[in-house]
């Protein structure tokens, strides 16, 4: 089973970086653990706490509270359906019913080929296209059943990879800098204070620069959204009216 | 004023093309509300809020220079920026973040630079994938434009953002909680008091926790000034509210609309906002602020979209998402919905929140099936007691957040409001309302 690769290790490093104490940076890091393997194994979270310098009950203890984390492996896609009230108003329990059939399985369940798990989920807040249901995190509002079907067959063919990464893959943007906000500020304390100039935590982050892949091929990042749905499409068009 | 004349506060860049970019929000002067207040020194800039009495939009309307001027003394100071939005229902800071990400770093920014912060954490709901890209991509351009870290366009000013995902839980929402989360725990709301963070915040620092929306106000704030905010509006309520609008409408979606001028007949109505009801269905009730909220029915149409006006028919603005229901909709079926959320949404702490919210989930789940019985009314509201006294509004607390105590409103309204569809689930040992709309999970039990 395993543990952070060393490009991912080094973004944890990063990451620690950021914060005034380094425990901060658990949620984060384990955001990337899901990311290189698609759910939490345990010598992956062992790993964390080494870093983290926690005992591994409490990173598995943190980890579980969180509903995006996945203790097993779960499909390349992961299909949550809102079924909240907004989305129920419109007819998500049929979606739901409709995904179930479509995919054959149950929430929960994964499809024998891997491809695809589904949720049933809380609601998602893009409220103004219901019903709506995300794929690793990206949005697709206003689905009848029809529209799930193309949505699935979409996947499948693999005509969605710009815009829905791999399951576990939250935020294809790095961060850029380090905080040198911070270490100027805390330097300056420091010297008013009459104390050597604490360390910054651990190193100052690497720059990262967005898009700079480091474990081969990645997708290209596209900040557009062409096929998912945009939370801003609910923002009422009139208000652009008043601009010009 | 009619209703869309008034300026566009916070949503006025949301469509425009690559709206999240620099060179967009350049282009539309952006960071000019930041240049302007780095020229006052913090103290106007708090007066400045001060005046225009800006309360905070993520529920609870809290005035937000009353709450930087309960600041404790001492160092370091956080700003946190709650982004966790997971209420139902409500999406109007997911289409904030991720229509316009360099308004809320400028607004979070100019927030810093009034209490002196010396870090900010966006702390930014975890589904929320492309906001979270959109605002980290944002905050690189920040810091190679100047407009972040070390001496901010040159001044004396310096202070880092770091962009913070969430990891799914509603519960981060609660202020506490959310701090919890971000010192990597679980996301456990803390024991009050201490009530206010900023008194014991962040690593028991002092440390301010805003709303998105109420930050995003800050840029132009600081371009118009606070007599010409608090010109818009009325009584508490200043300003403009983003209103997202859910539900049975033809025009679901977020509106920006001046406080206090707007009435639900108008937003659920106007064909420029909800447009009406979804194939000219009657209106049966609406969900005013949140579904933490108590119903509405269409007697409080007129009732102004206002704080005060709200609280005045007994139910809150909260949060300014309304949800309409048309003749078609079950409430018994609504309120399980909402309870099961909250229940499974407690992080199980309190006893009344963690059992109260299963047993009416239960037994609304009876009932919507046809197996309740007549006593299951009573039932209900005896459980809604133990979790929330005397099941009034605003609340009362026997539990740590108010998580608990809104599980008993929807429920309450709903047999208030229609105890005869509850009664007739009874008798007729099923729902009466369109089966094609029966969660399945529901028909088969
Ligand atoms: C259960 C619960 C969930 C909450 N969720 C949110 C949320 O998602 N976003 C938010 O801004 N405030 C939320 N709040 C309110 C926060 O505790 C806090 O009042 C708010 O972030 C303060 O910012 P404001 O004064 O700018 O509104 C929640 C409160 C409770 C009790
Ligand atoms: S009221 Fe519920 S969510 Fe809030 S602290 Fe208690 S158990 Fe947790």
């Amino acid at each position: 089973m395993p543990r952070l690769s060393p490009p991912f290790e080094q973004r944890a490093r990063d990451l620690i970086g950021l914060y005034p104490h380094p425990r901060s940076a658990l949620v984060p890091i384990l955001h990337l653990l899901q990311e290189q393997d698609g759910y939490l194994t345990e010598d992956g979270m062992a790993h964390v706490a080494e870093l983290l310098d926690l005992a591994p009950a409490e990173v598995r203890g943190t980890a579980t509270f969180y509903d995006m984390f996945h203790f097993e492996p779960v499909g390349k896609y992961l299909v949550a359906v809102c079924t909240n009230i907004a989305c129920m108003l419109q007819g998500a329990y049929r979606l739901l019913d409709h995904a179930e059939e479509r995919l054959g399985i149950a929430p929960g369940g994964t499809t024998e080929d891997g491809m695809f798990t589904l949720e049933d989920a809380e609601c998602l807040a893009l409220c103004g296209n219901g019903p709506c249901v995300t794929v690793n995190w990206r949005y697709f509002g206003d689905l009848d059943p029809d529209g799930f079907d193309a949505l699935i067959d979409d996947l499948r063919a693999g005509r969605l990879d710009d815009e829905v990464p791999p399951h576990g893959t939250l935020g294809r943007v790095r961060r850029s800098v380090g905080t040198p906000g911070t270490e100027a500020r805390v330097a300056t304390e420091a010297r008013t204070d009459g104390h050597s100039p604490a360390p910054a935590g651990a190193e100052p982050a690497a720059a990262a620069p967005a898009g700079a892949g480091q474990q081969g091929a990645r997708p290209p990042v596209t900040l557009d959204t062409h096929r998912s749905t945009a939370a801003v499409s609910s923002v009422d068009a009139a208000h652009l009216e008043g601009l010009q | 004023m009619t209703i869309t004349d008034a300026p566009r506060i916070v949503s006025s860049r949301l469509r425009r093309p690559r709206s999240w970019t620099l060179e967009s929000y350049l282009a539309g002067g952006g960071y000019d509300g930041l240049r302007a207040a780095l020229a006052m020194t913090p103290q106007q800039v708090h007066d400045h809020v001060n005046t225009a009495n800006i309360l905070g939009r993520g529920g609870a309307g809290f005035e937000a220079g009353r709450k930087w001027g309960m600041l404790r003394k001492a160092l370091p100071v956080y700003l946190t920026i709650n982004g966790d939005e997971s209420e139902p229902a409500t999406f109007k800071d997911h289409a904030l973040i991720e229509g316009d990400p360099h308004q809320l770093i400028e607004g979070a920014l100019i927030c810093a630079y009034a209490i002196a912060a010396d870090q900010v954490f966006l702390y930014v709901r975890g589904e929320f994938a492309l906001a979270i890209e959109r605002l980290q991509a944002a905050l690189n351009e920040a810091y190679a434009y100047g407009a972040v870290g070390a001496n901010i366009f040159g001044g004396d000013f310096s202070v880092d953002v770091v962009v913070h995902p969430g990891a799914g839980a509603y519960i981060c929402g609660e202020e506490t909680a959310l701090l919890e989360s971000l010192e990597g725990k679980r996301g456990y709301p803390r024991i009050k008091p201490p009530y206010f963070p900023a008194a014991i915040g962040l690593y028991g620092a002092p440390t301010i926790v805003n709303n998105v929306e109420t930050v995003s106000n800050l840029p132009w704030l600081m371009l118009h000034g606070g007599d010409e905010y608090a010109a818009l509006g009325e009584g508490r309520s200043k300003g403009t509210k983003m209103l997202a609008l859910a539900g049975h409408v033809k025009r679901p979606g977020n509106y920006e609309l001046e406080w206090a001028k707007v009435s639900f007949r108008e937003l659920i109505y106007d064909p420029r906002l909800g447009g009406g009801i979804r194939d000219d269905n009657e209106l049966k009730a609406f969900i005013p602020g949140g579904v933490s909220s108590p119903w509405l029915g269409p007697e409080h149409l007129d009732v102004l979209l206002a704080n005060d006006a709200i609280a005045a028919v007994g139910s809150m603005a909260g949060s300014g998402s309304v949800v309409a229901m048309d003749h078609t909709a079950c409430p018994v079926r609504a309120a399980w919905r909402i309870v099961r959320f909250f229940h499974r949404e407690s992080c199980g702490q309190c006893t009344p929140c963690r059992e109260g919210g299963g047993w009416l989930e239960k037994i609304l789940e009876r009932i919507e099936t046809g197996q309740g019985r007549e006593a299951d009314l009573d039932l209900l509201m005896d459980v809604c007691d133990n979790i929330s006294p005397g099941v009034t509004w605003p609340p009362a607390q026997t539990t740590i957040c108010v998580l608990g105590p809104s599980m008993p409103p929807s429920v309450a309204a709903g047999i208030r409001m229609f105890r005869d569809e509850y009664l007739a689930h009874v008798r007729e040992g099923r729902c009466p309302f369109p089966p094609d709309r029966l969660p399945r999970r529901l028909s088969r039990v």
